[in-house]
């Protein structure tokens, strides 16, 4: 039973996410996505119920597993560079140390000539951008990911899937990513966790996990009406 | 890895990136903005007009239902001035005001904001001094003078503790204020980095409270200014309100614009540099130019 304090908002969920996978997590909007997540970082207490990790019950935040928000999450009083190497001082990763890394990331995810910049002067998908590399920068072992493209136009978002693909390609980190995208929830995951009204899960496997190309091919389609039929016959 | 058409509509889909980004950068490398002559011009000949119209008055012994005949000039105060500046009691008057109220105002804001964010993050505390605090709150400061000369052996600590609760209320309740109204996302991003309180303290609370805090700073300057003068003209132990009083009992009413003068001039000083500390420290705030010469000068230009 997971949810805030006096207010759970699932019951009898069970859910397995093998490590190196990308899960991605729809449902309709109250279903407890957020709550979800936010008990997998750590941020609101177990209910009811277990939440482990490599059997481990897990109680509090850990720098193991990143999380990343819709938007505004970057420290706006710190530069671009400095908000990726938040997670490397409080590491204590040393200071020459954590400029190369910091520096590394910026430039993965495109973002080198702004390192000196306050998040207020970037856009939207700059902005989540930089928290991807912040997020990564940590080197998590799990990146938990809260709608991060829902608030960007559906050109920057498609930028912002490949980019993702492209810098998660080598870290094996296992991913949770929720978001209100049929589409991005196909493209993205290797598996799709269908959260209903009632707090169970259904799982999917997805046929041709972040392949762009087959877009269009059968199996994607059927997965596509299928996810999109049992969202809808939830009645949202 | 990025295209210049995602660059494009990425800031077009937010007007704020769109109105800001062609600017910005520029502004954020170039030296900062000087403020164009004519408005120091400008300000200058605000306080000249005060002055001229104080002279005007008071030579004319205008009597319009207020009276100025008895009201010094410019000139005698100026006259009056010029010959204390000679004197070691004035700096020394100075110095004692300067000292007092810089003590009492170092203590309140550190305090101030420790137990403003204390209450605000923590229900232990907030339950334990809030009424406290609350009941003492509404009694103005320079009423605690008798506390105070109860409580302290001199009469140099009293009138500190006098300032000192001046300022520590605006800057605690403010502090508290700020805390509370901080974006929860910013908290729970350091702690999923890791972060423990004293982390979530320092790289959140404080740098994101400071706007919040620094509002409650500039109202305790001027407050504490109020009381240190007030406690100095009750409890006559020298410093600049002593001064003036003891010019008004012997009817010296040069003397006692030199006094107000000094207050003044001196209030002036350090609510500056608390305005100048804090604009200092929260540079990375969005701004609205207002102080560019081109939002003052050529502001019909825009539509």
């Amino acid at each position: 039973m997971l949810g805030r304090p006096g207010a759970p908002v699932l019951h009898g969920l069970d859910l397995d996410v093998p490590p190196g996978e990308v899960l991605t997590v729809v449902g309709p909007s109250g279903c407890g996505k957020s709550t979800l997540l936010r008990t997998l970082a750590g941020l609101l207490p177990v209910l009811g119920g277990r939440v482990t990790q490599d059997d481990e019950p897990l109680v509090r935040p850990h720098a193991d597993r990143a999380l990343i928000f819709q938007d505004d999450a970057l420290l706006p009083w710190r530069t671009v560079h400095a908000n990726v190497e938040l997670p490397l001082v409080i590491r204590g990763v040393p200071r020459a140390a954590r400029r190369a890394r910091a520096a590394e990331w910026l430039e993965r995810v495109g973002l080198t000539g702004h390192a000196r910049r306050l998040p207020h002067q970037l856009s939207g998908g700059q902005r989540q951008r930089v928290q991807l590399a912040r997020a990564l920068a940590g080197a998590p072992r799990a990146v938990l990911m809260d709608e991060p493209f829902g608030a960007l136009d559906a050109q920057t978002r498609a930028g912002m899937q490949r980019l993702l693909v492209e810098v998660l390609d080598g870290t094996h980190a296992t991913v949770v990513f929720v978001t209100h995208d049929v589409d991005e929830a196909v493209f993205l995951g290797d598996r799709i966790a269908l959260l209903d009204g009632a707090g169970t899960a259904r799982v999917l496997g997805v046929p041709h996990p972040r392949e762009r190309a087959a877009h269009d091919a059968a199996a994607t389609v059927a997965l596509r009406r299928q996810v999109l039929e049992s969202l809808g016959s939830l009645g949202t | 890895m990025t295209t210049s058409a995602e660059e494009d509509t990425a800031s077009a889909g937010e007007s704020t990136a769109a109105t800001t980004a062609p600017v910005r950068p520029v502004a954020a490398a170039a030296p900062r903005r000087r403020r164009p002559w004519p408005r120091y011009a400008l300000r200058a000949a605000s306080l000249l007009a005060a002055l001229g119209l104080w002279q005007l008055l008071t030579t004319l012994k205008v009597t319009l239902w207020l009276r100025f005949a008895q009201f010094p000039t410019v000139t005698q105060v100026a006259h009056t001035f010029a010959g204390r500046l000679g004197t070691g009691a004035y700096w020394q008057d100075l110095t004692d005001s300067l000292t007092r109220i810089l003590t009492g105002f170092a203590l309140a804001a550190v305090l101030g904001v420790v137990v403003g964010t204390a209450i605000a993050r923590s229900p232990l505390a907030s339950d334990l001094l809030s009424p406290v605090l609350e009941v003492l709150r509404p009694i103005p400061a320079i009423a605690l003078v008798p506390v105070a000369i109860l409580l302290f052996p001199s009469n140099e600590q009293g009138i500190v503790f006098i300032t000192f609760t001046a300022a520590f209320f605006p800057v605690m309740v403010s502090t508290r204020h700020a805390v509370r109204a901080l974006t929860p996302v910013w908290e729970e991003a350091v702690l999923t980095m890791g972060g423990g309180r004293w982390r979530v303290l320092g790289s959140v609370v404080l740098p994101g409270a400071l706007p919040g805090i620094l509002g409650g700073l500039s109202v305790g300057i001027g407050v504490s200014w109020i009381c240190v003068i007030s406690a100095e003209m009750i409890s006559g132990a020298y410093g600049v309100g002593y001064r003036t009083w003891q010019d008004y009992t012997i009817v010296d009413y040069p003397g006692v614009f030199v006094g107000m003068t000094t207050i003044g001039l001196l209030g002036w000083l350090t609510s500056t540099a608390v305005e100048l500390a804090g604009r200092r420290l929260t540079r990375w705030l969005p701004r609205t130019e207002n102080t560019a010469p081109s939002a003052y000068l050529i502001r019909k230009g825009t539509p």
